[in-house]
């Protein structure tokens, strides 16, 4: 049988025959993830199922990314619960302090996630490792305290949409508009219980820093997992970040597909969901002149070097508006010091920017950057809705790092071509 | 098990910020969580609630993050049923996960209204609208799904797996 992408990878983790969508199966997990947040939930159930040690202390990932650095008492000992319980386990990949990231930013630069993977993760994001052609999909903390304890999951394989791009992108368009485009076309609920197929020559051409930041907002369609080929990019990438053994992967010629889609790139400039849902989506110069308070960049969409290099490219010799809070947060360590090193603070500083530690912190109304009533960010994280970052009467436009960083200059959203 | 009460009616795509916003997730107490159940969709929305009343919503509920503590918070608040058009993927997981019992109804939703008596056989799925007459049967459970829930849901589950491994 000719399987698609999503089919193919939860083949090779089974040994029961998947021969239609919508059939049920246990899958063997490579990689179980949670964080401060979901962590502290799972642990509670893994400790009422009984189960007294984790199926492999190498193949589970806690990441305390959200509310740290802790931002109160009560965030501080969820964290705590997770510390004790990664010790307890002997569990290898637990991050917080210095080592840590936002999770899905830390796990491909680590290694820990590649092609053929399936990983779960007590986060919504996890779908982000599709970028890097990995079954990645996010559950809730019992869900994944069942996988911590049995090394396996069930899922329905799901039909798929395959999404393929064709033409040349525009200048200041990316990853980020690409994913706006699809959701704003699709909707929120577009592709739910679905798996979305990512292909064609623009995504042959796209980084994987791109790829990872369209799989990361699939579920912002619904979408159980945003795929894509893994490719000679992909292996090179696999590689450099310590990983061997990895192979190329594409789906079957001949895979069925419950829709296939086939959009142009041609012309589109870049992308801004409005409020209060990401499929509120409109092209930038329909939104000219509306005043924002806050930009930020960063998060587990936005917040790679890549995105922090885009934004340099406009803040290079100029200043944020007086009248906006302009809060750049590299996702990882890693990134912090390679930012530092190529000069990028030197820039973001004298445009009067905070650059921050790696944390989820606003993107999810946390800390560091939460917004009054009345307000309006722009921002290039992944959700829009109705206080998100704050206020019930706040307000969050989603971007790529460009429009976000020259809005901040501008003091009004605005294309990046036109500042 | 028959459950009986008001229902309160909310829209398309309430997303789990709405159900529980961030700052308020660092519990995991069911009743913490009640407490501010819905507090992001509109202050206060839980003081309306008694208890076994039930959420009816239109298309995708439960969108957006993973976070357990929107069930939680629900069946914190005293309600123990959702009835809905359509749910978000994990949410309905994290729903069966937690003993939160949801009803996929499609287009039947909009014989369903706000403030409307609703008595819910959640065995058969069946919704018998006590202020219209109407009866409004759900979809039915993946039988997987049927197979966990009369093993007690997911817990029970795992842990007679781990037995059977030992």
């Amino acid at each position: 049988m000719s399987h698609t992408l999503a089919e193919k990878i939860l083949q090779a983790h089974t040994d029961e025959e998947i021969t239609r969508a919508g059939q049920i199966v246990n899958c063997r997990v490579s990689l179980v993830l949670a964080n401060d947040i979901t962590a502290p939930l799972a642990i509670k159930s893994f400790k009422a199922m009984g189960a007294k040690q984790v199926f492999d202390r190498d193949r589970i990932a806690l990441v305390c990314d959200h509310f740290t650095p802790n931002k109160d008492i009560a965030s501080a000992e969820q964290v705590k619960v997770v510390r004790e319980f990664a010790r307890e386990q002997g569990v290898t990949h637990y991050y917080e302090g210095g080592n840590v990231g936002v999770e899905h930013a830390l796990l491909p630069e680590l290694g820990l996630v590649g092609p053929r993977d399936i990983v779960v993760g007590a986060d919504s994001h996890t779908c982000t490792y599709g970028g890097l052609g990995a079954f990645a999909t996010g559950m809730g903390s019992t869900d994944i305290a069942g996988a911590m304890a049995l090394g396996e999951t069930w899922f329905k394989a799901p039909p798929t949409i395959r999404v393929e791009f064709d033409g040349q992108l525009e200048p200041f368009v990316g990853g980020k508009d690409l994913i706006l485009h699809v959701i704003g076309r699709i909707g929120v609920s577009g592709a739910l219980y679905r798996a979305l197929e990512f292909c064609g020559p623009v995504i042959d051409a796209l980084s994987i820093e791109g790829r990872m930041t369209m799989a990361n907002m699939a579920i912002e369609a619904g979408g159980k997992a945003g795929l894509f080929p893994a490719d000679a990019k992909t292996l090179a990438y696999c590689q450099a970040h310590g990983r061997t053994g990895d192979k190329a992967l594409k789906a079957d010629p001949g895979a069925v597909y419950e829709q296939e889609l086939s959009l142009s790139v041609a012309g589109m400039g870049p992308q801004v969901a409005c409020p209060h849902l990401p499929d509120n989506v409109r092209g930038v110069d329909e939104l000219k002149g509306l005043k924002v308070d806050q930009a930020i960049i960063g998060s587990c969409t936005n917040g790679r070097i890549e995105d922090l290099r885009e934004a340099a490219n406009i803040l290079r010799g100029r200043k944020a508006h007086k009248d906006v809070r302009l809060i750049i947060l590299p996702a990882t360590p890693r990134i912090w010091r390679q930012a530092m090193d190529e000069g990028l603070f030197g820039i973001f500083m004298d445009a009067g920017a905070v650059v921050g530690p790696p944390t989820c912190g606003p993107c999810l109304g946390g800390h560091m950057g939460i917004l009054a009533g009345g307000e309006r960010a722009i921002a290039t994280t992944n959700r829009n809705f109705r206080g998100r970052m704050g206020s019930l009467e706040s307000e969050v436009y989603l971007s790529n790092p460009a429009v976000a960083a020259a809005s901040a200059v501008a003091g009004e959203i605005i294309n990046p071509a036109k500042l | 098990m028959l459950v009986t009460g008001k229902a309160h009616k909310v829209g398309a795509h309430i997303d789990t910020d709405a159900i529980i916003p961030a700052r308020f997730l660092v519990s995991t107490d069911p009743v913490e969580l009640g407490a501010n159940c819905m507090e992001g969709l509109t202050p206060g929305w839980v003081k309306r609630v008694e208890k076994n009343d039930i959420m009816v919503a239109e298309e995708n509920f439960g969108c957006g993050s993973s976070r357990e503590h929107a069930p939680i918070a629900l069946l914190g608040a005293g309600i123990p049923v959702v009835v809905a058009r359509s749910f978000a993927r994990i949410f309905y997981r994290n729903g069966f996960n937690m003993g939160l019992v949801l009803l996929e109804v499609g287009d039947d939703v909009a014989k369903l209204k706000d403030g409307d008596r609703l008595e819910v056989d959640t065995e058969a799925g069946r919704i018998r609208n006590l202020t219209t007459g109407e009866v409004v049967q759900c979809n039915k459970v993946p039988a997987f799904m049927q197979e966990l829930l009369d093993a007690g849901g997911l817990v029970p589950y795992v842990k007679k797996r781990l037995a059977e491994k030992q």
